[in-house]
């Protein structure tokens, strides 16, 4: 048998062997969309769309189904996950936007304007960012920045103004924001960078010789022509987001709740638990038929948004080759 | 002499910021001060994380096991994570390479018919951006399937429990998949045409070219990729939260010396910082501390190696890698 093997491949058994392994990873993808939606199936047969909707406290929900038993009937399927889905694409959205700014600013600053020695720090801080784990975050944004925002920025009176609606401790939308801000700007930042040097530097040397300065020839050539590039690296750090569960679980306040913008600054410290965090607190009891399938679809409806959003992000970077600049 | 600031136009280094218009400053001032940030928060993190770890990390908190106690002197170390951590990067590490080191291998070198490869590569792009969490479930619900019972414990009303570091270190292998098969992918690319003609020159088959010639040449950068992987696999903890029971302890399963151990549930050090937090349930922000200080250093090291075989192998260091 082994013999066999040492001996050298023919050239068709190689490719035959080697696309079936590549055949594998298709399947495995397409194995992952079956089964997460046909476990999820029985929450949307009973819910249908008002599964997307709201209908009234999600914790009080979510604890009801595990006392359901094994056999629950479709009533027991009740779930409506609007603060859920609300508060994913709160923090998502808040920090893809501010992070994308930062992450723009940074890497024509690495590219462009930083000195050298600044610059080899830069690219080493940008990869450490980028893999410190989620564990880590979760516990700077939990014991460190919430017990700061509870003791110093929350007063005594926006306490009690919200005190029968929701109690707030320091945990929430703000400490969600800025830790998910920190962890998905690195993503966006390498993405732009590799997109800026792939930018033919005679382009924009020819603005500068044009008698543009350094930052508008940046600006007017290089950032424009990595326009796509720079999409793709928000709508990644976008998937990232939407998926980040550990972190949030743990810095969110966890609390099934949907912060009021109209609550003003007080919406800001309100507490809230997205899709992904909400998967995480309810491992333990998936045994309940009723949480298993809502939470099957909690996770459908995460594997479907990155997947929409990875292949439009595949197809913006695809479209800077239109440029004849690789992306 | 000068007649009314007909100056010959100052050609230092750096042009003067003074005839810039105000915007163009502002915006130059943004990026200093965008940079300069990511340098402080990174600093601050780290920092903070050390300073924390050196006062609560005592060496004997590596070498002892932990206990499920409320009592916190008594609640022991994390030596089962460690080794938890290790078990599992190996196992997710061990599936990852060759599958993701293959897959590229085909994708460029035959890469027929052309649809399937343009669908492999997407695929791959795709499985990048699944969330981990997505990737834990999708793994539960495909190791609790029957066939998959020889992989974890099965309780005697044959109930397939599908955690154990088996299926949790498969799992894993798909989170690590993109950043071998990218890396290898890249190398494969970057590989002038000659080197592939020489060998046929030489007579030599396509599959010996690829085993003999581009996959050794490829290697440095298959080990970066590997290297990433293992650091994503370090760094994760849904799927050990969902896949591997997330348990204080190695809890072996069967009777199989060796193999009880791969089939039981355990946990790893995120896992156990997860735990001790006071996200979970056993309020020890010292031990959370501690154990994320250690995993900490476990990351920065895969990280400095990774910069280590990229130098070696002659690689720009500014270059940006995807990651």
């Amino acid at each position: 048998m082994l013999a066999r093997l040492r001996q050298p491949w023919s050239d068709q058994r190689a490719e035959r062997t080697l696309g079936a392994l590549a055949v594998v990873v298709l399947l495995t993808i397409a194995l992952m969309l079956t089964f997460v939606a046909i476990r999820a199936w029985p929450a949307f047969q009973h819910n249908g769309l008002h599964w997307f909707g709201a209908q009234g406290d999600v914790d009080q929900q979510i604890s009801a189904m595990v006392n359901t038993g094994a056999n629950p009937s479709p009533e027991d399927y009740q779930f409506g996950a609007w603060p859920l889905i609300w508060a994913t694409i709160l923090t998502t959205g808040i920090a893809v936007v501010v992070g994308l700014g930062f992450a723009l600013l940074s890497a024509i600053f690495i590219v462009e304007f930083s000195p050298l020695a600044l610059r080899r720090l830069l690219v080493t801080v940008v990869r450490l960012l980028a893999a410190v784990p989620s564990v880590v975050y979760g516990l700077v944004g939990i014991l460190v920045l919430a017990p700061f925002i509870g003791d110093h920025l929350i007063s005594a009176e926006r306490r009690k103004s919200v005190e029968f609606v929701i109690q707030l401790s320091g945990p929430g939308l703000l400490v969600s924001v800025v830790v998910l801000t920190v962890m998905i700007t690195p993503i966006m930042i390498a993405i732009i960078v590799e997109a800026l040097h792939a930018v033919p530097r005679s382009w924009r040397e020819g603005a500068v010789a044009l008698g543009v300065n350094r930052w508008r020839a940046m600006w007017t050539v290089s950032v424009r022509v990595a326009r796509p590039a720079i999409l793709a690296g928000a709508v990644l750090a976008c998937a990232r987001a939407l998926g980040e569960a550990i972190m949030l679980s743990m810095a969110s306040g966890g609390k099934g709740f949907a912060p009021n913008p109209a609550d003003g600054l007080t919406f800001a410290f309100e507490p809230l638990r997205p899709l992904a965090a909400t998967i995480v607190e309810n491992v333990e009891s998936l045994n309940a038929p009723a949480i298993r399938a809502n939470v099957y679809a909690m996770s459908l409806v995460l594997l479907v948004s990155t997947f929409t959003l990875s292949l439009g992000a595949w197809m913006a970077k695809r479209s800077m080759r239109r440029y004849g600049v690789a992306g | 002499m000068a007649t009314l600031g007909l100056r010959a136009p100052r050609r230092s280094r750096h042009e003067s910021l003074s005839s810039w218009r105000i915007r163009d400053r502002i915006g130059l001032a943004l990026c200093w001060l965008a940079g300069l940030t990511l340098c402080a928060v990174a600093g601050a993190i780290v920092l903070y994380m050390a300073v924390r770890g050196v006062q609560f990390l005592r060496p004997e908190l590596l070498f002892t096991a932990p206990q499920a106690t409320l009592d916190q002197s008594k609640s022991g170390g994390f030596l089962d994570p460690i080794i938890g951590t290790l078990l599992l990067t190996v196992i997710g590490i061990a599936i990852a390479t060759p599958l993701g080191v293959c897959t590229a291998v085909w994708m460029v070198e035959y890469g027929r018919p052309r649809w399937l490869a343009r669908m492999v590569e997407t695929g791959i792009e795709v499985v990048a951006g699944t969330p981990d969490i997505v990737i834990a479930i999708f793994g539960l619900a495909l190791f609790q399937q029957g066939i998959f019972s020889w992989l974890s414990f099965t309780s005697a009303d044959g109930a397939v429990f599908g955690r154990s570091f088996l299926t949790a270190g498969a799992a894993m292998s798909l989170i690590a998949l993109p950043m071998v098969f990218g890396a290898t992918r890249e190398a494969l690319e970057a590989m002038p045409r000659q080197l592939r003609e020489a060998s046929y020159a030489l007579g030599k088959t396509q599959a010996a070219t690829i085993r003999s010639v581009l996959v050794p040449a490829a290697r440095p950068s298959i080990s970066t990729g590997a290297v990433l992987g293992m650091g994503r696999i370090v760094g994760d903890t849904a799927v050990v939260v969902v896949l591997l029971g997330a348990s204080l302890r190695v809890d072996p399963t069967g009777a199989i010396p060796g193999v009880d151990v791969l089939r039981g549930t355990g946990g790893t050090l995120t896992s156990y910082v997860y735990n001790n937090s006071p996200a979970g349930e056993g309020g020890a922000p010292e031990k959370a501390y501690a154990a994320a200080f250690v995993l900490l250093l476990i990351v920065l090291a895969l990280n400095a190696s990774v910069e280590l075989i990229s130098r070696r192998a002659g690689g720009g260091v500014l270059g940006l890698g995807r990651s």
